[in-house]
């Protein structure tokens, strides 16, 4: 499937059960919105997987590059602190 | 073998899950080579929704015709002729658009017959009717989103959904015929009304067909004999390719 202007690339988030949150299942090709929806129903429904459907123009989303990648992430790796286990509980806190 | 129904219930429910097997094999026709991916899957869900509709239909119509035939008799072992579904199923696929609105056609009136069939007083008939309802507001809406973006699409678009309704129009005078099997299953409430069907099928069709942008063709011939069998050139290769494994291979199975 090439990319063509007619049909733009989507990306489809579905939720497969009431209270979970929508999660990225895929992509797909729409002319539209209400196309790409139907589209999504189609490709990724077709086991009950699913109770909601969001499909977003792919061309939308702003995504972190791999370049990115150390600057981004890598400072949080020696941050024992940001973690709450890094924590002593005193005793007089029993539950907790 | 032919067709030995005595109670027209029976005749009625194989019209009806012949049109399901060949409109299902159509569109199964379509599997690999569909425009995008997307609408291959699309158009196949909807080739087995309506198998399994029309599967359903069969053991009724085995039931009430008393030959308790298994549903591949009814789809593999019958001749051309012994099939009694309408002609506007069986027309082939042609471009993309042609199968479009073939599907809104021929959706829109079983929407209607499914709605009427709910309340069928054949509990078995009301139940497969019931499931069917869902499925079809799906193949509609399917067949209705494309007819809006390709009628009000491109001019080429345009040209080729109004050449598709041109040709297949004639073929509906068909879905609305009644004849001694309706008439008498209409007054015990197990048929849709042709009459209302048509009224109801008018006023869906022409909405969708105006906001598209397309012109509603003036009624010109009305080809017509599928319910008894008479059916257009095409579908004696289509009824050869949908049996022949099945006939060189009695039995066989996955």
């Amino acid at each position: 499937m090439s990319e063509s202007p007619h049909e733009p690339l989507w990306e489809v988030f579905i939720r497969s059960r009431r209270g979970l949150s929508h999660n990225h299942v895929g992509s797909l090709h729409a002319a539209d919105a209400q196309m790409a929806l139907r589209n999504a129903r189609d490709v990724f429904t077709r086991r009950m997987e699913g109770v909601s459907i969001w499909v977003v123009p792919s061309a939308s989303l702003t995504a972190s590059s791999p370049e990115e990648r150390d600057p981004f992430f890598d400072p949080a790796a020696d941050k024992a602190y940001r973690y709450p286990t890094f924590y002593d509980i005193p005793k007089e806190v029993r539950q907790l | 073998m032919t067709a030995v129904a005595v109670d027209p219930a029976g005749v009625y429910t194989l019209r009806l899950a012949d049109d399901c097997l060949v409109l299902s094999h159509r569109l199964g026709q379509w599997s690999s080579r569909a425009p995008t991916l997307e609408e291959d899957v699309a158009l196949t869900n909807i080739a087995l929704d309506l198998l399994g509709q029309g599967r359903a239909m069969y053991a009724r119509t085995a039931e009430l015709d008393g030959t308790w035939r298994s549903e591949d008799a009814y789809a593999y072992l019958r001749d051309e002729r012994d099939f009694v579904n309408c002609l506007l199923v069986e027309q082939e696929n042609g471009d993309f658009a042609a199968t479009i609105v073939r599907q809104l056609l021929y959706s829109t009136y079983q929407l209607e017959v499914w709605r009427a069939l709910s309340d069928s007083p054949d509990a078995q008939v009301a139940a497969i009717a019931a499931k069917a309802v869902k499925e079809v507001i799906y193949h509609l809406d399917h067949a209705t989103q494309w007819t809006l973006r390709l009628g009000d699409g491109t001019e080429e678009s345009h040209r080729r959904m109004q050449t598709a309704l041109d040709h297949l129009w004639p073929y509906t005078a068909e879905l609305f015929e009644s004849d001694e099997v309706t008439r008498d299953l209409v007054e015990r409430g197990q048929a849709a009304d042709p009459e209302r069907l048509r009224a109801a099928w008018d006023v869906s069709v022409d909405r969708v067909l105006h906001d598209a942008t397309l012109e509603r063709p003036s009624a010109s011939w009305a080809p017509t004999g599928g319910r008894r069998g008479l059916h257009t050139e095409s579908f004696g290769y289509m009824v050869a390719e949908m049996q022949h494994l099945h006939r060189a291979h009695p039995g066989a199975s996955w």
